[in-house]
């Protein structure tokens, strides 16, 4: 037998789960936010939660942590029944909410040291843990400035600092780069990466589509509380999405005659503004592409799968 | 460029198994998050916990002082510096209790930040709770020094006053994070201002004795812990008297138990779905 790095055993167990959830429900008075959830997240993966908002994915977030309790279903999080042993699971894992709360009024430095203490790293590795994480984020050089002076970018980065500083086997992020501009948006997913790339377990929601695209190994699309859809990226597209669509460009009257023309067929379709997509094109006969007029090609997306779908978009 | 997998090759390996409900580890966490931030703070937060009831004291003991010469064979200066100790307690404790707490919950969103670190709702609001009543122990004896400037003797039961102040503190800082969990809106703090804390601080024998007035009030007056806590802060200068002082002692920690169980229960509502 020849061994070569390629060959080197992976960094973890793939076939262990750092997440398991059986049948999770969580109402709020009459609205079911979580209805009946199963989800696996395999040890060293990234698993996208995609959905709008309102598709339970914050809820789903809240139960992994025990800040929500479900009403029936099973959560085990790192091993750990949740919520009976929700504090040894937080012990391990890492959580970067959607909405910024650091302490605006210490430093770089400060909050991680406070949030190391807080995530239990022993005080003799502390300084290191903070340096460490410093270091990751990017944010050495400002590491004694106030956070009310860092930028949205620093700030999210530190977000996600603070939640490395105890060396976690499980991350879970909120929408990690809503309201962020794109340059800041494409460091973050550097961040993120370099995450899973360590063998670290990752659970992030988004709406964002090419943020799952880009970072996540399997994506689950939740709707009303549900996963609805699960596979990588590719998986997911090729089953429910084809190879490519056809998009066509014009007024309202013209979109209604694509429309017109191939849904007979048994194509669907999905409108974004000023353009309508045919989904599956490769299968179009070529008169009926003929017949249609000028279009672009361009590749399936997860966005087509998920209008397919859910019938519902992801609205920004 | 960075590097992760210093930080990231596995969980953290000194984490017992077992966890207690309330940890030492998880409330110093929160504590020490509490110095970290009052050493940003501290000038302004002592400040106004300071001067306000030396303001109070110098007020109404020169002032009554000049009406009233004496209150119970005690100089007036002398009885309204010692019951202003109750009144920086109260103060510095029940409001940072109701305004930090409700805001850290509501608009900071600190306590969803802590939560999903290995601290579960009592160790937080014990921990929160502790360090407003250390802050009370400190600022409860600015009173009286000034009193002593003003020719209160100093004594050796003065020694206990920081623990008085720190054990009233602890009860109306529960109470304080209990109210921030029931009430519909921060606004509604003026209520609570005007209805229940003027009231306490009003008839706890502060600024005049009790003894003066209808039965039913004195009677009342053993249920307000403030008033309690004046009359521990004077036998602690004036003279013990062992047995009641045993009593306003435990009033004042079964009322600092009461408080921090209903302050966890309150908040353990909002903040856990």
């Amino acid at each position: 037998m020849t061994s070569s790095p390629s060959h080197a055993p992976p960094l973890v167990d793939h076939q262990v789960l750092a997440l398991r959830l059986r049948g999770v429900v969580k109402t709020f008075g009459d609205l079911r936010a979580v209805d009946g959830l199963d989800l696996d997240l395999r040890a060293g993966t990234c698993l996208g939660l995609l959905g709008p908002n309102g598709a339970g994915k914050s809820t789903t977030m809240r139960m992994l942590t025990g800040q929500a309790i479900p009403d029936s279903g099973e959560i085990e999080v790192l091993g750990f029944p949740v919520p009976q042993k929700s504090k040894q699971a937080r012990a391990r894992m890492g959580v970067v909410p959607q909405s910024e709360n650091l302490d605006e009024e210490l430093t770089v430095r400060q909050n991680l040291t406070v949030w190391a203490t807080l995530l239990r790293v022993p005080r003799r590795h502390r300084v290191k843990a903070v340096a460490d994480a410093m270091v990751a984020a990017q944010l050495v050089e400002r590491a004694d400035s106030k956070v009310q002076t860092l930028s949205g970018g620093m700030k999210r980065r530190l977000l996600i600092a603070r939640a490395l500083v105890h060396r976690p086997a499980l991350v879970l992020l909120d929408e990690p780069t809503v309201g962020l501009d794109p340059q800041v948006r494409g460091d973050i997913w550097t961040l993120i990466d370099q995450l899973r790339s360590s063998g670290v377990s990752v659970l992030m929601s988004t709406h964002y589509i090419e943020e799952a695209e880009r970072l996540c190994d399997d994506v689950a699309v939740v709707s009303h509380g549900k996963v609805i859809a699960r596979g990588t990226p590719a998986e997911l597209v090729g089953i429910h999405a084809g190879v490519e669509a056809l998009e066509f460009f014009g007024p309202p009257v013209r979109l209604q005659r694509v429309e017109d023309t191939v849904a007979p067929l048994g194509f669907s379709t999905r409108r974004t503004g000023p353009s309508v997509s045919v989904l599956r094109a490769e299968a179009l006969p070529q008169h009926v592409v003929d017949a249609l007029g000028e279009g672009s090609r361009r590749a399936a997306n997860l966005e087509d799968v998920f209008v397919l779908l859910t019938g519902e978009r992801l609205a920004d | 460029m960075t590097d992760l997998t210093r930080l990231t090759s596995g969980p953290a390996e000194d984490v017992p198994r077992t966890l207690r409900a309330v940890e030492p580890t998880a409330f110093s966490g929160v504590f020490t998050r509490e110095i970290t931030l009052f050493r940003r703070v501290w000038l302004s937060t002592a400040f106004g916990s300071i001067v306000e009831p030396t303001i109070n004291l110098l007020a109404f003991g020169f002032g009554l002082g000049a009406l009233v010469s004496s209150v119970q064979g005690i100089p007036y200066i002398q009885f309204i510096g010692t019951g202003t100790v109750a009144t920086a307690v109260l103060f510095s404790s029940v409001f940072a209790g109701m305004y930090d707490t409700y805001i850290k919950r509501t608009f900071r969103k600190t306590y969803d930040g802590i939560l999903a670190t290995p601290v579960d709702v009592p160790e937080l609001l014990l921990a929160e709770g502790a360090w407003i009543a250390v802050k009370a122990g400190v600022f409860g004896m600015a009173p009286l020094l000034v009193a002593i400037i003003f020719g209160l003797p100093p004594s050796w039961g003065m020694l206990a006053i920081p623990f008085i102040c720190f054990l009233t503190g602890l009860g109306f800082g529960f109470m304080g994070q209990w109210f921030s969990g029931i009430v519909p809106s921060i606004d509604s703090f003026t209520y609570v201002q005007s209805a229940l804390i003027t009231p306490l601080f009003v008839l706890a024998g502060i600024f005049f004795p009790l003894q003066g007035l209808p039965q039913w009030v004195q009677t009342s007056a053993q249920l307000n812990p403030l008033y309690h806590c004046v009359q521990l802060v004077r036998n602690a200068v004036f003279g013990w008297e062992p047995l009641n002082d045993l009593g306003h002692t435990l009033a004042l920690i079964v009322f600092a138990a009461a408080m921090a169980l209903l302050s966890i229960r309150a908040l353990r509502a909002k903040l856990i779905d």
